[in-house]
């Protein structure tokens, strides 16, 4: 199941210089037999002109052998390497005249003279044969002649057309190689196109894609397609879900809500209190799930299709200091914005908006009663909103933990409750190429940075 | 303090009324838009509050013509859908302020202090008990010449004695009037508070007595 992922590109290359370097192999092999097996025929031709001369050269006197030995016979071996050259004649099985030892093959007539290669003298030699019976009184007599030349020559030559095949081979060998890879590449080349295109989309870019391809990829690329629409629908109708489903559960959440909170405030024995004060706080649980997941459905939606607009970051901060001042009032808690002038930015005003209220959101609910929650706005270097509180601050331990989480991205399922509001700052951010910094206070307090860019 | 509450659903508006009965409030109740024109035309109100999905029209049609009627009390809406787009949508037609439901009482009455205070002169009702006189629109006590600015959770705590003289209240729901049903407040923080109150009502004729096992009770030298 685990297996390593083979490359289709590396088993194209080799498949294709594999088979390049068989027919290399395979054409200087053939090139040498045949150029052996013509360098062959051609000495053997001669051996046996050679021999034939000597043969007929040949007169039976009162049963006796006599040759005059021609020169022609032995001229016509010379060779440009100085082949030595050996010969024996018999008559029946008695040497008349030549090399003691050099044997032929037997058994040849005129027509089909015997030839063998054996070792003689020291050297690999080439011998003719041939045996003809000569009329002669009382009886017939046999001549057998064995004429033999070494091999130096027909080697040299052989050795030539070797070196000059084993140089075709190679460079056939290498031209084949070369248009291997070329082919492997250019035919790879829109799979690659393909997956590259895919790669370098956003994370929720589901377009189609509209690239042409060669025919055989169109059946990857309709199903990528299909996966894609689904998907896209798949994700479009999961946050019109959330969305609708926070809307929802709003109305009878603060119907019970508001009944748990008359109760409460008419009854008086204490496990009945208990009870509604744990009704009310998983509410309040429930309701603000509730909403950090439409906020994040709707972060998540606008992400895509960004609606810059010219904005002033102070002004929008300002708005929200409004907004939530007469919730920090009743915690005892001031709200402070503190900025020199106005920073104007291209901005999604909503986005913005909805990172900087979590911010905030989150500093007010861990801060302690009479402390100060400060925004600041800057400018410089890039455009920054700082939210501030006196609290307890980040646990140290986890800020780098948190962040890893917000790399993750929007893993809606896990982050629920539990940082939730700081991804959707973190995404806002990035979404407008910056980051959330998140840090603690010398003094005490936590410090979350929404870094922007111009 | 007077309101109108338009609201469809029947539940959540009686809990809502039955809330704010208990801190001393009027509230009248129109189901349908239709109705809280009628109230709204007999009825002199200091805050509405207005729900934005009824049975006969958009919450935010009516928003647009109560002010074309220049009828300049304060609206505050109910909303159960909470995209800031909304949000914003219904500033610009006229809204004092906004919630989303679920809301918290407390926070309601915040929000409608803020929305009364911005508006200043709209209401000045004072709540009289011996020579303290409590505004809670502008959060101030006043004892003869002395005036002092209350913090937040001063203020309703010495809402609550003064709209109640001589009711003892225990710790305990004194602690979820203060603090949002939070798990982690003991009942100790209440002493704290009214440890403070006492020292504001010092120069008063009243005072806040300990009631040892009961809790805390306002009452006249």
């Amino acid at each position: 199941m685990n297996a390593r992922p083979r490359s289709l590109r590396r088993r194209l290359t080799l498949t294709l210089i594999g088979g390049a370097a068989v027919l290399a192999v395979l054409f200087y092999m053939v090139i040498r037999l045949y150029a052996q097996q013509i360098a062959q025929q051609s000495q053997d031709r001669i051996l046996e002109a050679s021999m034939t001369s000597l043969l007929d050269a040949a007169v039976v006197r009162d049963g006796q052998i006599e040759l005059d030995v021609p020169y022609a016979a032995f001229a016509m071996l010379d060779t440009p390497a100085d082949d030595r050259v050996f010969y024996a004649i018999y008559q029946d099985q008695t040497l008349l005249s030549g090399y003691v030892g050099l044997e032929g093959a037997t058994a040849q007539t005129r027509q089909t003279p015997g030839f063998s290669t054996q070792a003689f003298a020291g050297a690999q030699v080439r011998v003719a044969s041939v045996t003809q019976t000569l009329p002669a009184n009382p009886r017939p007599v046999s001549l057998t002649i064995s004429v033999a030349q070494t091999r130096d020559s027909l080697a040299g030559t052989l050795l030539r057309i070797s070196i000059n095949a084993a140089v075709f081979g190679a460079a056939f060998f290498l031209l084949a190689a070369g248009m291997a890879l070329w082919t492997s590449a250019s035919t790879l080349r829109p799979l690659r196109q393909i997956a590259e295109s895919v790669a370098r989309r956003g994370p929720s870019d589901l377009r189609p894609v509209t690239r042409t391809v060669p025919t055989e990829l169109l059946p990857l690329v309709s199903s990528l397609n299909a996966l894609m629409t689904r998907l896209n629908l798949s994700l479009t109708q999961s946050e019109t879900f959330i969305a609708e489903a926070a809307h929802r559960v709003r109305t009878p959440l603060a119907t019970v809500r508001s009944h748990a909170e008359v109760t409460l405030m008419r009854v008086d024995k204490d496990e009945n209190r208990q009870a509604l004060r744990a009704m009310i706080r998983a509410i309040d649980e429930s309701s603000r799930a509730a909403g950090q997941l439409l906020d994040h459905a709707m972060v998540t939606f606008r992400r895509d299709q960004l609606e810059k607009q010219d904005i002033d970051l102070v002004a929008i901060c300002s708005d929200i200091v409004d907004r939530l001042t007469p919730v920090a009032d009743m915690m005892d808690l001031d709200l402070r914005l503190v900025d020199q002038g106005p920073v104007p930015v291209k901005a999604d005003p909503i986005l913005i908006q909805n990172a900087v209220r979590n911010l905030v959101d989150n500093a007010l609910k861990y801060s302690t009663p009479d402390k100060v929650v400060r925004i600041a706005v800057a400018r410089d270097p890039d455009p920054m909103i700082t939210v501030t509180d006196q609290g307890v601050g980040f646990p140290g331990d986890q800020i780098d933990m948190l962040s890893q989480r917000f790399q993750r991205g929007n893993n809606v399922k896990d982050t629920v409750g539990s940082g939730l509001g700081l991804t959707i700052a973190q995404d806002v951010a990035e979404a407008h190429g910056g980051h959330l910094e998140l840090k603690n206070l010398k003094g005490g307090g936590a410090c979350a940075v929404l870094h922007l860019s111009y | 303090m007077k309101y109108l509450l338009i609201e469809d659903n029947m539940d959540l508006a009686a809990a809502v009324g039955d809330r704010m009965r208990l801190d001393g409030h009027v509230v009248d109740h129109a189901p349908t838009l239709g109705d809280g024109a009628d109230y709204l035309s007999v009825g002199d109100y200091d805050l509405i509050l207005l729900d934005i999905m009824l049975p006969d029209g958009d919450g935010r049609r009516f928003l647009e013509r109560h002010r074309a009627a220049q009828n300049d009390t304060p609206v505050i809406v109910l909303t159960a859908r909470s995209e800031v787009s909304d949000r914003v949508g219904m500033l610009d037609l006229g809204a004092d302020d906004y919630l989303t439901k679920p809301f918290d009482h407390a926070e309601l009455q915040a929000r409608c202090r803020a929305v009364l205070r911005r508006r200043a002169g709209a209401s000045q009702t004072v709540i009289k008990r011996g020579t303290a006189i409590l505004n809670p629109v502008a959060s101030v006590l006043r004892i003869g010449d002395i005036e002092v600015s209350l913090r937040n959770r001063e203020l309703r705590l010495l809402e609550l004695f003064m709209n109640a003289p001589g009711q003892i209240f225990s710790k305990s729901k004194l602690v979820d009037r203060l603090f949002s049903y939070d798990d982690t407040v003991t009942e100790n923080a209440i002493e704290v508070y009214v440890g403070r109150l006492r020292k504001h009502l010092e120069p008063s004729s009243v005072t806040i007595s300990t009631h040892r096992g009961l809790g805390y009770r306002l009452d006249e030298r």
